[in-house]
């Protein structure tokens, strides 16, 4: 009883205390940045089309790996956490992204050597991305079949 | 539980830090300083060991003690089952006692220690804590290149090793008393708020060190909370005030916020934490200033969340503890 009348009495002057986060801000800056990331997308899709003569959906798969590739060697030159850290969620959600989580993992645990550090670690944060993605996919195709007929 | 010590003496500290510290506006007082976080070994953990060992070193060489002279260590870090503290104190081939109270461990050591002294069991005591920025990082959250976004209430794990020894050889500064934390749980869950969490166990400690000593708070020159951070600091006041109606709003700071400058080191958001947090600033500006007489009585409480990952994605509630010692300059 006297414990709770203690903590309710904390908690009052530790809400009082709370810092307000930019949330507005961070949101803008990250869908400015987010939609640069788009931008840049599709540029590089339209590149690929014209240069390499190939149809759109092999031109994305180009553009994926690509953005996986700059993403990556961003983030074991060592600056990519900054960016993140500014654009937050504009360079998280897109593909850059997992790129990143993967990445970062590899390079802590491949101290620990490429079994029981590296190949069991790099999935740390991109499993769950993984897992959950295959499930949903799975349960939008099975929606798919149920309304569309499967088309 | 508060107890006096008759004979209890700090005879000499040595501190070893990386890069954010070394920006600090306590860079001076550092023994050593490094440019890099990996310090000259090749993982976050090793150069942990590294600035530990390395301060351990400095301690016996500033000091001019050989180390058959130590009686026991007493050293303790964050890294899982302290391995940081085993693997430097190693060398020193002593007896060896790993504590852990997270980032109260410093003054969990100093107050081990200084029972030993004070019953006369031992003569020599070396206490040591650790901490690094990045094998923290790893251990407790991502990994480390990964740029999760934090929110402001968040602190940043210190980077150093630091290390003191304790003797009942008459010194400048005298260990007068100390008091053992209890464990407290205020409901609080959100590991990106170790200010909220630890201001609490500070709160207890310090009322009941008052209480059982019989003091004011302004019988201190300077009461020193450990890493609760620019919010923490706040909270304890404010609760401070509230609760046990005593005020702290004149002689009382916290290292975490001294540490680094907050307004110009950004990437510390909230203040510095980790155990050598407090340790750095306690072993060394505190120190200094009780030397030189600028300072006569002074209470430093580490403070500690008490917590891992596991139990925090379990949803339990993150404990917190604080020790408290108070140390004087002898006349």
């Amino acid at each position: 009883m006297v414990i709770n009348m203690v903590n309710k009495k904390y908690e009052k002057v530790v809400n009082r205390h709370k810092p307000k986060e930019e949330r507005g801000m961070h949101a803008i800056v990250a869908f400015i940045v987010g939609g640069l990331v788009g931008v840049l997308g599709e540029v590089l899709i339209q590149v690929f089309c014209q240069k390499f003569h190939i149809s759109r959906s092999e031109a994305s798969v180009f553009m994926m790996i690509t953005l996986i590739f700059i993403a990556s060697l961003c983030t074991a030159l060592g600056f990519f956490d900054n960016l993140v850290n500014f654009a937050r969620c504009g360079l998280l959600i897109p593909i850059t992204g997992f790129a990143h989580s993967m990445t970062s993992a590899a390079i802590d645990y491949r101290k620990e050597g490429p079994i029981f550090g590296l190949g069991s670690n790099i999935f740390k944060l991109a499993g769950s991305v993984i897992l959950y993605g295959v499930v949903s996919a799975w349960f939008f195709g099975i929606l798919r079949i149920l309304i569309g007929g499967g088309l | 539980m508060s107890s006096k010590y008759k004979n209890v003496y700090l005879q000499e500290t040595a501190t070893v830090v990386g890069p954010y510290e070394k920006e600090g506006p306590l860079s001076k007082y550092f023994d050593k300083k490094y440019d890099d976080l990996y310090c000259g070994a090749d993982s976050w953990e090793k150069a942990e060991v590294k600035l530990l060992q390395e301060s351990l070193n400095m301690l016996l060489k500033k000091k001019g003690v050989k180390k058959e002279k130590i009686d026991l260590v007493i050293s303790g870090d964050l890294l899982n089952q302290i391995t940081a503290s085993s693997y430097a104190g190693s060398p020193l081939s002593a007896p060896f006692l790993g504590v852990y109270s997270a980032c109260a461990t410093s003054m969990e050591a100093m107050i081990l220690a200084s029972t030993f002294i004070d019953s006369r069991r031992k003569k020599n005591v070396v206490i040591a804590t650790s901490s690094h920025n990045m094998s923290s990082e790893k251990q407790f959250r991502n990994p480390t290149e990964y740029g999760a976004p934090k929110p402001m209430t968040a602190t940043f794990t210190a980077t150093g090793g630091a290390a003191a020894l304790l003797s009942d050889e008459k010194s400048q500064i005298k260990v007068e008393s100390g008091t053992i934390g209890r464990i407290i749980d205020y409901n609080q869950t959100d590991p990106f708020n170790m200010g909220a969490v630890m201001a609490g166990a500070a709160a207890d400690t310090i009322y009941r060190h008052l209480t059982e000593m019989k003091r004011d708070a302004s019988y201190y020159d300077l009461i020193l909370t450990g890493d609760l951070g620019k919010y923490g600091k706040e909270i304890l006041k404010d609760y401070m005030m509230e609760e046990y109606k005593i005020d702290l709003s004149k002689n009382y700071n916290d290292c975490g916020v001294m540490l680094y400058d907050t307004e110009r080191q950004l990437q510390v958001q909230a203040g510095g934490s980790g155990p050598v947090c407090s340790a750095l600033v306690n072993f060394t500006t505190v120190v200094d200033k009780l030397k030189k007489k600028e300072l006569k009585r002074v209470l430093l409480v580490a403070t500690g969340a008490l917590f891992s990952p596991t139990f925090v994605y379990q949803k339990e509630n993150i404990l917190s503890i604080a020790h408290a010692i108070s140390l004087e300059a002898v006349e």
